[in-house]
């Protein structure tokens, strides 16, 4: 084989090893039925007798997650929380993305890599350290007290508000890098040019600058929003007990019920759920690279 | 509407006239960038309906200088008028000035139309009136079918028109235009250059142009101001600039020139000889120049102005021998580089006049001469 068809081929090969095949499973065993048995799940076909093949495809799994309301409500709480999560993440990344984007070339590399750093230590240990900081007796409620700003210690951990902290904390610099390379990309002669037309600096920004990051700003929030919808860790670790994601949801049908037909029904659903906004995702993508010429 | 009736543009010499008010007044402008004087103490004063170029080397302070004009850099020192008011510590969005920026800075997101709108909208202006400018000032500059093009749809030519109309429809009383036509080829270059002067003589906006190319300057300006190291070293007509360069730098950086270097050895007020070792005689100047006596002085000679023969020419003055060391056919002329004696090369370029003109070659032994009113005698 040539080299070339190994390029082709070796990524091809690498989707189906480990994307088909077990989206395949799963697939497979969201139309099976529940047993008590290893795997927990009836095979989908049997031989019966010597020549027929007995197929038998359950929609049960299906149904039960639109008869059960927990389901619908995880999975709205869910887009919910993706939805602010990511909004937070613009509000709080944007001016962070544009100050690096207009920092002195030196600067800006410090500056990214200081946005990349957290990444070098595990999501779970950064999410530990949060308990650490927002829990009753922890850093913020100590300093706090001891600054005499409260008495009572503040309930934050296991609230939403610790949980949404939690996410947008984690996924701000997949908000911020993608906003970066789209603002870096911008020529500023064109805010000169529009000040020299009669535009305050502020209306620069909202005429010009804003338009024409629309792109960085839609991609990075998809980077935020896709994997915030099936958040596990951070909800189950911060969120507290009545965070209801679908993320926990799915974790709790596999591990805690062994009910790996319903979760994989899940699972199946979420995708089909965030098929459009990865779909979004890659348009605009592409439009911001056919636009940049 | 835009007025296109002419408005009679600058034909005679305002900057000859000492009654005539200048139009954009420089005071002892300077601007630093830490210990570098990008701008160096430059009083300039504009006249109404010119076309004032700014020459120079890159980094020699012309941008900058613009800028200023612009209102995107703050003077370190010294003022700016036009028309009459301060305008030293307005922002740009408050002056009367537009800028056509090197790079054009068309709104990528904006069609033609929306570009050029900008500034109008911006000033609240009446829509129907903002329409009826906007589609004046295309026809204007022949981009009447593409006002609902996106700039990327352009070829480079009209996107430097947008530009230009973008800048022009706000009726600026001064219009900065940075390297105009640097990104355009050289046939577009010089068809544009004329459309601009047509334009601007239409408007009657004085413009400030800003280039490198000195062809571009002489072509466009009214006054060039030759810049060099922050400082403008000679501000005239392109005929001053080019006939009368006040110093080696200005003789040397417009145009081609030979300059020889030499000591006055008679100096009156008719005459003046000039004993050249570089040039292995002497040169004879048919006017007065005010210098010290045995002052060290350039003459510098214009290649077109030399003349060169195989035959020995009348006279003895100004009249060298050498030999053609190379010749650059370039269709309308040639250019000769003819080695002296002394090791000096002299510059000449002869029109090709004729189809099948006598032929001097490589190595030939030829006589070059120029008449005593062809050299400038320069002091520095």
């Amino acid at each position: 084989m040539t080299g070339r068809g190994l390029v082709v081929v070796l990524p091809y090969l690498w989707l189906l090893l480990f994307f088909v095949v077990p989206f395949a499973i799963v697939l497979k065993i969201s139309f099976s039925d529940v047993d008590l048995a290893i795997p927990p799940y009836k095979p989908l076909w049997e031989w019966t007798g010597k020549n027929a093949l007995a197929i038998k495809v359950n929609f049960n799994n299906y149904v039960f997650l639109f008869t059960d309301s927990l389901y619908i409500k995880a999975l709205l709480n869910s887009l919910k929380v993706a939805f602010f999560s990511s909004l937070l993440c613009l509000i709080i990344g944007y001016p962070m993305a544009y100050g690096i984007a207009r920092a002195r070339p030196a600067l800006r590399n410090v500056l990214l890599l200081l946005v990349i750093l957290p990444f070098w230590t595990s999501l779970l240990l950064r999410v530990y350290a949060w308990i650490g900081l927002l829990k009753a007796n922890g850093v913020i409620n100590n300093v706090l007290i001891w600054l005499g700003i409260i008495h009572e210690p503040l309930t934050m951990l296991y609230t939403p508000f610790a949980m949404y902290v939690g996410i947008v904390y984690s996924y701000l610099p997949f908000l911020i890098l993608p906003l970066y390379a789209n603002l870096e990309k911008m020529d500023w002669q064109l805010l000169e040019a529009a000040e020299d037309l009669g535009c305050r600096p502020w209306q620069a920004f909202y005429k010009i600058t804003l338009p024409l990051s629309r792109n960085g700003m839609l991609a990075g929030s998809m980077l935020v929003f896709i994997p915030a919808v099936g958040e596990f860790v951070i909800p189950a670790l911060l969120g507290g007990p009545n965070a209801l994601m679908i993320g926990r949801v799915l974790w709790d049908e596999f591990f805690s019920n062994r009910a790996w037909p319903v979760a994989s029904a899940v699972a199946i659903l979420l995708l089909i759920l965030l098929v459009p906004f990865m779909m979004w995702y890659q348009s605009v993508q592409s439009n911001e690279s056919a636009g940049s010429k | 509407m835009i007025d296109v009736k002419a408005i009679p543009a600058v034909k005679a010499s305002p900057w000859n006239d000492p009654n005539v008010r200048p139009y954009v007044r420089l005071e002892r402008l300077t601007k630093s960038f830490g210990d570098f004087k990008a701008v160096d103490d430059i009083s300039l004063n504009i006249y109404k309906g010119e076309i004032f170029c700014l020459l120079g080397a890159s980094g020699c302070g012309k941008t900058t200088l613009l800028r200023m004009l612009g209102g995107f850099e703050t003077p370190t020192s010294g003022r700016i008028f036009i028309d009459g008011d301060d305008m030293t510590g307005v922002p740009p969005y408050e002056r009367p000035v537009n800028m056509m920026f090197q790079s054009y800075a068309l709104f990528p997101h904006m069609n033609v139309e929306e570009n050029v709108a900008f500034g109008l909208k911006q000033d609240r202006v009446a829509k129907h009136e903002i329409a009826e400018r906007v589609a004046t000032m295309l026809e204007l500059v022949k981009l009447g079918g593409f006002a609902k093009r996106k700039p990327h749809q352009l070829s480079g030519g009209q996107r430097q028109r947008v530009a230009l109309a973008r800048s022009l429809v706000k009726r600026p009383k001064l219009l900065l235009l940075d390297e105009p036509l640097g990104a355009l080829d050289k046939k577009l270059r010089e068809h544009t250059q004329f459309e601009l002067i047509s334009l601007q003589d239409k408007l009657g906006v004085t413009f400030v142009v800003v280039t490198h190319d000195q062809e571009e300057a002489m072509t466009l300006a009214s006054r060039i101001g030759v810049m060099d190291h922050g400082e403008i070293v000679q501000a005239g007509t392109p005929t001053e600039i080019y006939e009368f360069p006040s110093s080696k730098f200005v003789a040397d950086f417009v145009g081609s020139v030979n300059i020889f270097e030499g000591k006055l050895t008679e100096d009156e007020p008719q005459y003046v000889r000039i004993a050249s070792e570089e040039l292995g005689a002497t040169i004879y100047v048919s006017h007065g120049i005010s210098a010290a006596p045995d002052a060290t002085v350039w003459a510098a000679v214009r290649p077109e102005k030399i003349y060169m023969s195989t035959e020995p020419p009348d006279g003895t003055d100004n009249t060298v021998r050498g030999a053609v060391q190379d010749i650059a056919y370039l269709g309308d002329l040639s250019i000769y580089l003819v080695k002296l004696p002394t090791g000096k090369i002299v510059r000449v370029t002869r029109p090709n006049t004729s189809r099948h003109a006598e032929a001097i070659t490589w190595d030939q032994q030829v006589y070059l001469s120029w008449d005593a009113s062809s050299p400038v005698v320069v002091t520095r």
